[in-house]
Parts: structure tokens; C-alpha cells; sequence
């Protein structure tokens, strides 16, 4: 078994124009970012994209943006982006959103093979519409359907070469969950270490999960809103 | 006088128990932090992972890993637990979160709720409110009556793109504290110096008034 590729580059062998990528990460928490911008060198364009958020002007998914790579975006929340807001109105952009907790489960759901399941977010608004409902007790429920991608692309703190991760803080958010998602999972991590270094006990996605991974070169971890005391 | 931000913060910390697990939104919930009682232990969620938000960090300890729901640099608490997004919306939509409190474009008669969307203006997204809405034992929404027009915002019917069907339990506003009850808005305190007349006057939703109304406390 050999799961470690050298770089961004060979990691993302094999994704293709059009493909729908999973990518992790909460604003710009926890997200790949040696595997985005090595999509960002290529020529890869008309990608759907899940992803809880779409980065910043320049950074993260913003780098896509910028190139015009995606085509589309299913995400919770896409503000913090002067260049997406401006394909969007002129139409060179589709964005479906998703409640956040929906979107999750989705994308958990389409790793544990669970084809659908109800949850009561969204009832009543645009977002139930064409959606089966269903009450159970007194209360009403959309049916939402899992979530799956060509690559899932994730970041992790550590992780071995047998693909085990472990994420750090709130920069585990949405990787967890796309981690199991993908028909081919690429982990970079930020210390790729040898088997049996890991604590079994401390694993958050077993390697069964992860097709690729490698150590990032490099991590800038950009804050959006530094916010101090004295 | 009407509450400002920070008087509506307060009047809502009084909703608070030993114990809680809380969830604040972004705005003048995030405020409600400000002022729990001493003594009270309160844990705070933030839906992208952790139980037990703390303080802002001072320079040196800022961790770009540590950031709450609006992206801002936090801290955690000793015994906080941080989690991924599907494990943080199975607490939020499994009911273990005690109290939401979130802002508000719109509330309706019937406890309608709408918050995220206007029409003509370039849209964000929902984030996680419509999971949080749907999904919480008790949710209180914080806040103003009017827009900057004078326009009521507690309505029969909402008009803006709902977030929630038959949600919001309690409102605290700049001008009142309601409840949301199967015959409407019942108005349950006012702020000093407002009187009732005030309030049904900004109130355009059915509004039930009986016997005296005491003032807010804070």
C-alpha cells in the first residue's frame, strides 16, 4: 500500500475539467491550500465545487474564482468575496446554497451510503422547494440527499502514510465529513508522519478514507478577522 | 427609553440557567456573552466545532485553527471540545443545544422567522440558521421593532424569504419583550420609559396586551 504522493501537483493527477471536487474547510480555516493552488496552475476549468464557503479575493477557492475554474458552487454561506459576487450577477457563476448543518449530513451521508434522510431545516422555505416532506411526530421534514464527489479534497494536521488523519481545532469543520465522501480522497496534511506514530485512539478519519496524501510545503493559514484583547 | 444593543444583550442573559449549552448568532447575540451572571456557568457553541467558546485572544495568542462561526479569532475555554460540522449540526438538530438566540429581519404573528435573504440585494447564504431555527428547544430572537423607517418588523406575515416556519418563542426587542403564542405576540415587559401605546403602535402583527405591563429590568 503506498498513499503518499510527493506534492500538490501528483495529488491532483486525474481530476478533469468539469468534475465535482469536495474541499474542506471553513472560511479559510482548515482549507487545502498547496492543493489549491496547485488547481489554481492548471488548466482545469467548469468545476462544481462544494464547499462550505468560497475564500476571499485571491486566496483559497478565490484563486479558482479568479481564473474562472468554477462553474459552480453548492455552499452554506459565499459572502467575504468581490469576485464571486461579481460572476454571480452576471451570470458566469451558479451558486446553490445549502443550510449548513444539511450540507454536512449531506456529504457525511454520501460516505456512509445513506442515499437520503430527513432533517426539519429549510421546511417552509425556498430551500424545501422540489424536496419531498414528510411529518414524523408533529413536526415537518424535508428529505435531503447525500452528497458525493469525483475528488475529495481535504486538510488534516497530521496524518500517517496509511492515510489516518488528525485535524486540529476548528480546522477539522467540513474535512471530517468529505474526507468520506469522495471517490478519491486526497488528504495534505502538515506533518505527514510514519505508521505508528498516530495514537490509534486520537484518529478522526481512519486511512480507509483517504486514497492520497502529502505533507503540504507550505501554510499560511490566513486569519479573515483577527480579533484581539488587551 | 428604547434598549440599546447592549441593553437588549442584557434583558436577554437574564434568559440564561446554570448549565446551558447557547448557541449566539452574529450581531447582538454575540453581546449576550457580555453579560452572564457571576457564578453562572454557561457553554458557549460555535457551529464550526468547539464547546466552550472563551474570550477574545490577546496578539500572541491568536490561532489561525481557533475561529468562531463569523470567522473571528476566539479562544476555548479549559473543558472545551472541538468537533467537525456533521457531529456540531447533530447536537444543534438532535435539541441538545438549550437556547439560540439570533437577529432578525423579520418575525410574523405566528413565529415565522426571516433573516437571511432580500431580495435585490446580493445573497450570502443561509449559513447555519435555518438548521439552528429548525432545530432548537428555544430560540429568542434580539432584535429592533422598527427598521431605520419606522416600520414595524414584527409582522402578521412575513414578507422576506422565510428562514423558519413557526419557530421564535420569545422576542427581545429595543422596545419590548414578547412572546410568540398561538393568538399572537403577547407583550410581556417594556422598556423604561416606552409605553404600551408605543408598542402597538410599532407592532404590526396581532398584539395582546393584559393588565399592567412592568418594565424591563436590567
Amino acid at each position: 500500500m503506498n498513499k503518499v504522493v510527493k506534492n500538490a501537483q501528483e495529488a491532483i493527477l486525474g481530476i478533469e475539467s468539469n468534475m465535482t471536487l469536495m474541499l474542506g474547510g471553513f472560511g479559510l480555516c482548515g482549507i487545502p491550500e498547496n492543493c489549491i493552488e496547485a488547481l489554481a496552475a492548471s488548466d482545469i476549468t467548469g468545476l462544481t465545487c462544494i464547499s462550505n464557503n468560497a475564500g476571499v479575493d485571491g486566496f483559497g477557492l478565490g484563486m479558482l474564482l479568479r481564473k474562472h475554474q468554477i462553474r459552480k458552487m453548492i455552499s452554506s454561506y459565499v459572502g467575504e468575496n468581490k469576485e464571486f459576487e461579481r460572476q454571480l450577477l452576471s451570470g458566469e457563476l451558479e451558486v446553490e446554497l445549502i443550510p449548513q448543518g444539511t450540507l454536512a449530513e449531506r456529504c457525511r451521508a454520501g460516505g456512509a451510503g445513506i442515499p437520503a434522510f430527513y432533517v426539519p431545516a429549510g421546511y417552509g422555505t425556498e430551500v424545501a422547494i422540489g424536496k419531498p416532506v414528510r411529518q414524523f411526530g408533529d413536526k415537518m421534514y424535508l428529505e435531503e440527499q447525500w452528497l458525493k464527489a469525483d475528488f475529495a479534497i481535504v486538510k488534516a494536521w497530521k496524518g500517517d502514510t496509511n492515510g489516518n488523519l488528525v485535524y486540529r481545532n476548528v480546522a477539522n469543520n467540513f474535512n471530517q465529513a468529505m474526507a468520506m465522501a469522495g471517490r478519491i480522497t486526497i488528504a495534505e496534511v502538515e506533518e505527514l508522519v510514519p505508521v505508528g506514530s498516530l495514537d490509534p485512539n486520537h484518529i478522526h478519519t481512519p486511512g480507509v478514507f483517504v486514497q492520497r496524501i502529502f505533507q503540504g510545503s507550505k501554510y499560511e493559514k490566513r486569519i479573515e478577522f483577527s480579533t484581539t484583547r488587551e | 427609553m428604547a434598549l440599546d444593543k447592549n441593553g437588549i444583550a442584557k434583558r436577554i442573559a437574564r434568559e440564561l440557567h446554570d448549565g446551558y449549552y447557547v448557541n449566539l448568532g452574529i450581531g447582538i447575540p454575540t453581546l449576550v456573552a457580555n453579560y452572564v451572571p457571576k457564578g453562572m456557568q454557561i457553554i458557549l457553541q460555535s457551529e464550526n466545532g468547539l464547546l466552550g467558546i472563551g474570550p477574545f485572544p490577546t496578539k500572541d495568542e491568536v490561532d489561525p485553527d481557533l475561529i468562531n462561526a463569523g470567522k473571528q479569532t476566539i479562544t476555548a475555554l479549559p473543558g472545551s471540545a472541538f468537533f467537525d460540522s456533521s457531529m456540531s449540526f447533530a447536537m444543534i438538530r438532535g435539541g441538545h443545544i438549550d437556547l439560540t438566540v439570533l437577529g432578525a429581519f423579520e418575525v410574523s404573528e405566528t413565529g415565522d422567522i426571516a433573516s437571511w435573504k432580500i431580495p435585490g440585494k446580493l445573497v450570502k447564504g443561509m449559513g447555519g440558521a435555518m438548521d439552528l431555527v429548525a432545530s432548537a428547544r428555544n430560540i429568542i430572537v434580539a432584535m429592533m421593532h422598527t427598521n431605520p423607517q419606522g416600520e414595524s418588523k414584527l409582522l402578521k406575515k412575513c414578507t422576506l424569504p422565510l428562514t423558519g416556519v413557526g419557530v421564535v418563542k420569545r422576542i427581545v426587542s429595543d422596545l419590548a419583550v414578547l412572546d410568540v403564542t398561538p393568538d399572537g405576540f403577547k407583550l410581556l415587559e417594556r422598556a423604561p420609559g416606552v409605553t404600551v401605546e408605543q408598542i402597538i403602535a410599532a407592532t404590526e402583527g396581532r398584539l395582546i396586551v393584559e393588565g399592567d405591563i412592568p418594565e424591563i429590568t436590567i
